[in-house]
C-alpha cells in the first residue's frame, strides 16, 4: 500500500472538470479554478506506540466566477466520482452567477489574462506504512518517542478558461519527532524529504540521542536579564514565522500602517547589514503559482543589507496600490523565506558563543509591541547554559521580550556561514508545502524577563 | 431573481438514506467501527474601506471511517460518499488496524453505541437575513467606522457556518448507534485601525470572539449594529493616550481578555492528552499532574470553573462529544481547588481520571481528540463598581491582542487592546499597550474579585489550534470580569 502517484491522475481529472465547466460557462463569463489536495498516512506515536494512524484523502475545488468587475467565489470537496463532482460543481457556479448579481464591480479584481501553464511533478521513495511504524519504533526503542510522520502526495492546481494550467505535485515524507528525557526536556528532531534514506535517518536519531544525554545534566534556572545568545536556525524560524505571519513583507499590512517593520518604513529603525532576506521561491517546495493564475518570480529581495526591499504583492493589493504584482498570496506573507547565511563557521559556533545561551528552539511567539516590533516568546527543548563553548546544563523555560531590531540589528554579532533548510510540518487543513531557508545567529545580547 | 434566493444552493447530505448506508458499509466482524460524516456550508462576507471583499462560499463535506480490531486502530478519511467510496475508506482503516495492532498507546474503543440528537437554538432564522441586507448592514458598519484620516484600515465581515453531523457506530455483537447533531454558528466582527506616524493603535469588536450558536439573533446578542462608533473612536483616543505604566499592581481584566486567560490557563493545562503526553512534541505539556486532581488548590477560593457545554447558544454547545459521548455540565474547579480534568472517555480510560465529554474533532478529516468545549468561569458577587472602587493602583484591560504561554501553560504574557487606568478607586483615563505577565501556577490564586452575572458574558474563541495532525476548532468562553493583585504590569516599548 502505497500513496506515491497517486494524484498524477488527479490533474487530468482537474484539467477535465474545468474544461467540461468552461464550456457551461454564459456569456462572457471568465472562471478561475485552484485545486488543494493530498493523500497522505498519518502515524501519531507518543511514548514510542501508536496513538492515532490513518489516511486522508482530500481534493479541494475552489472556484471564482467572473463577468466584467462582478464574480464571486466558492469551494466543494472533489470526490473522483465525475458525475457527482460534476452536480456539484454545476450547483455552486448556479449559486455563484444568482449571489454575483447581488454585488457591485470589485475594484481591486485582478487575474492573469496571459496564460502560462507549468507543470512540477517530483516523485518520492517513501516506505508503506507498515514498514514506517516498524523503522520509526525501531529507532525509539527504549526511548520515549512522541511525534508524528506524514506521508504521501501533495498536489496544487490551477486552470482558467482562459487555456492556463498549471499543476504542482510533490511526493514527500516529514517526521517531526522528540525524544524526551522527563517533564519538558526533550530533543526535537526533523527528518523529510522526498527520499527515505535509512542511513541519513540513522543520523538524525543518534543527533537526538545526544542531545537527550546532555539533558540529563541538572537544569539551571536563570532569572530576568540579559544574556549573550545563540539562536538556532529552528528559533530564528519562529521569529520570522511571526515577523513574516503579521505584515513584516507584505504590501498591503505597509501601506496601511499595520507592519511590524514600522519604524523601518519611517526611517527610525534598521535592521544590521549582516541581514538580507529574501522569497526564495526557486529555492523552496511550494508551487510557484497562486489562486489567480501569476507566476511567481524565482526570488523577491525583501530586506537587503539590513534596509526595506521589495514588498509581496498580491494581485488585489497591486490594483488597490497601483503598482505590479509578484504573484503573492492573499495574505502576502512568504512561503520559501530564506536569510542569506554569515560568516561564523557553522561548526564553530560552540566555540563563538562562548559562554552564554545556546536556544535549539523557540515557542508561542507574538508581539508585546507590534509598531516597535517587540516580541516575546519561550525557549523550549533542547536549550543550554555553555561557558567557554561547552555545556555546563540544560537551562529551564525562559521568557524573553525583545525588539526585532535589537535581535537582528544592533545585538546581531553575526550569522553562521551554512542555511538550514527548514520544511513546514503543519498540517492545520492539509499538509503545508511552506519551508525556510535559515542560518543561526549570534547576538550579544538577548532580553529575558520571566 | 430574488435577493432571498441568493442563499446556499448546494443541498444538506445528511438524511435518513446516507445512515442506512453508512451502517452497511461497516464491517459486523471487528471489535468496534464507526463513520462520522461532516457536512459543512459557510458563507463569508466583508467589507473592507467601504469596498466589498469577494464573497466567499465554502461546501465542505466528507466522512471518517473508524476501526478498532484485535489491539488495532485505523482510521480513513475520504468525501468519497459513493457505496464504493466508503468501500474503499472501511479497506484502508482496516488495513491500518492490521499494522498497528500490538503497537498502540491504547485501542480501548469507545464505551458506548449512543443514540441522540442535538440542535442549536436558533430564534431567528439567518435566511430571513437576506444577502442584499446583510451586504448593506456591512457596509453600514464600514461607513461608521472610517470617520477619520487617521483611521487607516478598518473592516466589517460576517461568516455563518451550518455544521451537520452524523456518527454511525456499530460492534461485533450487533450493538449499533446513531447521533445526528445540527449547529448553526455566526461570527461578526469588525475592526478599526488608526495610525501617527509609528503609533498604530488597533481596536475590534471584542477580537473574533462575539461569536455563538444561533440565527441573525446572534448578532443582537452582541449589539453588532452599534459597536462601530465605539470601536473607531476608541481606536483614535488610544493614538494620544498615555503608555500603560509598569510595575507591579492590581489588574481588572473585562471578559473578553478572561476568556483568553481562561483558555490559556486553565482549560490547555487541564487536557487530559496533554497530561497524558500525546502533545509534547507540538502543543506541550503541563505542569497539571495526575496526583493534582482534588487537592491543588489552582486559585483563590473565588474561583469556580465549569465544563458546560449544555448553555444555549454558547460556540460549543453540542449534546454528544465525537466518540459519541453524551456530554453534561461539570465543575472542574470548586472554590479554587482541582476536581477534574478536560478529557473524553478513551483519555479517562488511560489515565484513571475522571473527566468530561470533550473528545472532538475539528471536521471530518481528523480524528477526535481532547478539546476544550464551553470552559466558563461562574459569576462572583461583586459588581463591577465595586472592583474598581477597591482598587488603588491598578489597570482595567479590554479584548486581548496578543497571547504568548510556555509549553507547560506556565509562564505566560498576555497583551490587550484597550487599557484604563484606575487610581484611587476610580477610573481616570485611557492607557495604550497594556499588557501583564505570570505564572498560572501563582496567578489564580491572586484572584482577589469576581464580578457577579451583569458582567458575565458568553464568548468563543473560534480558532484554537492543537493536535498531530494539527486541528483548529471552536472552543466556548463565558467570564464575568475579574480582579487580580500584584500581578507585573508593562506598556509599550519606550
Amino acid at each position: 500500500m502505497s500513496n506515491t502517484g497517486s494524484g498524477t491522475g488527479t490533474g487530468a481529472y482537474f484539467d477535465e472538470l474545468v474544461t467540461a465547466a468552461t464550456a457551461k460557462l454564459q456569456g462572457e463569463e471568465v472562471l478561475l479554478a485552484n485545486l488543494a489536495g493530498e493523500r497522505t498516512d498519518f502515524i501519531r506515536l507518543n511514548n514510542n506506540d501508536v496513538r492515532q494512524a490513518g489516511t486522508v484523502d482530500q481534493q479541494k475545488l475552489s472556484v471564482d466566477l467572473i463577468e466584467g468587475k462582478r464574480h464571486v467565489g466558492g469551494s466543494i470537496n472533489l470526490t473522483s466520482d465525475r458525475p457527482m463532482d460534476e452536480a456539484r460543481l454545476t450547483a455552486l457556479l448556479g449559486q455563484l452567477r444568482d449571489q454575483r448579481r447581488l454585488v457591485p464591480d470589485d475594484p481591486y479584481l485582478m487575474y492573469n489574462t496571459e496564460p502560462m501553464s507549468t507543470e512540477s511533478i517530483k516523485t518520492g521513495n517513501i516506505p508503506a506504512p507498515d514498514a514506517a511504524v516498524a523503522d520509526i519504533r525501531s529507532a525509539g526503542h527504549g526511548k520515549d518517542l512522541v511525534g508524528i510522520y506524514a506521508s504521501g502526495d501533495t498536489y496544487n492546481g490551477f486552470a482558467n478558461s482562459l487555456g492556463q494550467r498549471n499543476w504542482f505535485q510533490s511526493s514527500t515524507f516529514n517526521l517531526d519527532w522528540c525524544f524526551y528525557l522527563r517533564t519538558d526536556k526533550a530533543a526535537k528532531n526533523l527528518y523529510a524529504g522526498f527520499d527515505w534514506n535509512d542511513d541519513a535517518f540513522a543520523r538524525k536519531v543518534d543527533w537526538s540521542a545526544q542531545q537527550v544525554a546532555a539533558l540529563a545534566r541538572d537544569p539551571k534556572n536563570l532569572g530576568p536579564g540579559e544574556y549573550r545568545t545563540y539562536l538556532a536556525p529552528r528559533a530564528m524560524e519562529e521569529v520570522m514565522s511571526l515577523l513574516s505571519y503579521y505584515g513584516a513583507f507584505g504590501k498591503r499590512a505597509h501601506e496601511t500602517k499595520q507592519s511590524p517593520f514600522l519604524r523601518m518604513l519611517a526611517g527610525d529603525a534598521t535592521l544590521s547589514p549582516h541581514v538580507s532576506i529574501s522569497e526564495n521561491t526557486a529555492g523552496g517546495v511550494a508551487p510557484n503559482f497562486q489562486s489567480a493564475g501569476f507566476v511567481r518570480p524565482d526570488a523577491v529581495d525583501l530586506v537587503i543589507n539590513g534596509k526595506i526591499g521589495d514588498t509581496l504583492v498580491s494581485p488585489r493589493s497591486a490594483q488597490e496600490y497601483g503598482v505590479a504584482t509578484n504573484g503573492a498570496h492573499s495574505g502576502e506573507y512568504p512561503e520559501s523565506l530564506a536569510i542569506a547565511p554569515g560568516s561564523i563557521p557553522t561548526n564553530g559556533v560552540a566555540e563563538a558563543l562562548g559562554t552564554g545561551l545556546f536556544v535549539g528552539n523557540l515557542w508561542y511567539t507574538n508581539f508585546s509591541d507590534m509598531s516597535a516590533c517587540r516580541t516575546t516568546g519561550m525557549t523550549r527543548f533542547a536549550t543550554f547554559w555553555m561557558d567557554e563553548g561547552e555545556i555546563v546544563a540544560p537551562v529551564n523555560v525562559l521568557r524573553f521580550d525583545d525588539t526585532a531590531f535589537n535581535m537582528l540589528g544592533a545585538q546581531l554579532e553575526g550569522l553562521t556561514d551554512e542555511a538550514e533548510v527548514l520544511l513546514d510540518p503543519s498540517t492545520y487543513m492539509e499538509r503545508s508545502t511552506a519551508s525556510a531557508r535559515l542560518p543561526g545567529a549570534l547576538l550579544t545580547g538577548m532580553r529575558f524577563v520571566l | 431573481m430574488s435577493d432571498s434566493a441568493a442563499g446556499l444552493q448546494i443541498e444538506p447530505i445528511i438524511d435518513t438514506s446516507i445512515a442506512d448506508r453508512l451502517r452497511a458499509a461497516l464491517p459486523n466482524d471487528v471489535d468496534y467501527a464507526s463513520a462520522r460524516v461532516v457536512d459543512e456550508r459557510s458563507e463569508h462576507l466583508t467589507v473592507r474601506q467601504n469596498t466589498l471583499e469577494p464573497i466567499f462560499n465554502e461546501f465542505d463535506t466528507g466522512v471518517m471511517i473508524s476501526i478498532w480490531n484485535g489491539g488495532g486502530l485505523g482510521y480513513a478519511a475520504t468525501a468519497d460518499l459513493s457505496d464504493a467510496g466508503l468501500r474503499r475508506a472501511v479497506d484502508t482503516a482496516r488495513y491500518w488496524a492490521t499494522v498497528t495492532a500490538g503497537s498502540m498507546v491504547t485501542a480501548t474503543p469507545p464505551p458506548d453505541h449512543t443514540t441522540g440528537t442535538y440542535r442549536s437554538p436558533v430564534e431567528i432564522d439567518w435566511d430571513t437575513l437576506p444577502l442584499g441586507a446583510r451586504l448593506e448592514l456591512l457596509h453600514q458598519q464600514s461607513r461608521l467606522l472610517g470617520i477619520d484620516k487617521r483611521i487607516v484600515d478598518w473592516s466589517a465581515r460576517l461568516t455563518r457556518r451550518n455544521v451537520d453531523t452524523l456518527l454511525v457506530t456499530r460492534g461485533r455483537n450487533g450493538e449499533s448507534g446513531e447521533i445526528e447533531q445540527r449547529f448553526s454558528f455566526v461570527y461578526p466582527g469588525m475592526r478599526a485601525t488608526a495610525n501617527e506616524g509609528t503609533n498604530t493603535q488597533t481596536r475590534t469588536f471584542g477580537a473574533n470572539a462575539f461569536c455563538g450558536q444561533g440565527g441573525a439573533e446572534v448578532l443582537g446578542r452582541f449589539g453588532f449594529g452599534d459597536a462601530a462608533n465605539r470601536v473607531a473612536n476608541e481606536a483614535l483616543e488610544l493614538l494620544t493616550a498615555p503608555n500603560c505604566p509598569s510595575g507591579v499592581m492590581d489588574i481588572l481584566l473585562a471578559p473578553d481578555q478572561m476568556i483568553l486567560q481562561i483558555h490559556e490557563s486553565i482549560g490547555h493545562p487541564l487536557e487530559l492528552d496533554r497530561i497524558l503526553g500525546d502533545e509534547r512534541n507540538y502543543a506541550g505539556t503541563s505542569f497539571v499532574t495526575p496526583d493534582m486532581f482534588g487537592t491543588f488548590q489552582y486559585g483563590s477560593e473565588l474561583l469556580n470553573v465549569t465544563f458546560d457545554p449544555t448553555v444555549p447558544g454558547q460556540l460549543a454547545s453540542y449534546g454528544f462529544d465525537d466518540d459519541g459521548s453524551p456530554a453534561t455540565k461539570q465543575l472542574l474547579i470548586e472554590n479554587g481547588v482541582l476536581k477534574r480534568g478536560l478529557g473524553g472517555a478513551i483519555s479517562q480510560e488511560r489515565s484513571g481520571l475522571d473527566g468530561v465529554s470533550n473528545s472532538r474533532a475539528a471536521s471530518w478529516n481528523r480524528p477526535p481528540i481532547d478539546r476544550m468545549a464551553n470552559l466558563n468561569v461562574e459569576p462572583g458577587k461583586s459588581t463591577v463598581d465595586e472592583l474598581i472602587g477597591s482598587i488603588e493602583n491598578g489597570v482595567y484591560m479590554h479584548t486581548n491582542n496578543s497571547w504568548s504561554i510556555d509549553d507547560s501553560r506556565n509562564k505566560f504574557q498576555f497583551n490587550c487592546e484597550y487599557g484604563q487606568k484606575i487610581e484611587n478607586g476610580e477610573i481616570v483615563g485611557t492607557v495604550r499597550n497594556p499588557g501583564y505577565r505570570g505564572i498560572s501556577r501563582n496567578f489564580w490564586t491572586n484572584l482577589t474579585g469576581v464580578a457577579d452575572e451583569h458582567s458575565f458574558t458568553v464568548m468563543g474563541t473560534p480558532n484554537c489550534g492543537k493536535g498531530e495532525m494539527n486541528q483548529m476548532i471552536g472552543t466556548g468562553h463565558a467570564s464575568p470580569a475579574c480582579k487580580f493583585s500584584n500581578v507585573e504590569v508593562f506598556g509599550a516599548e519606550a
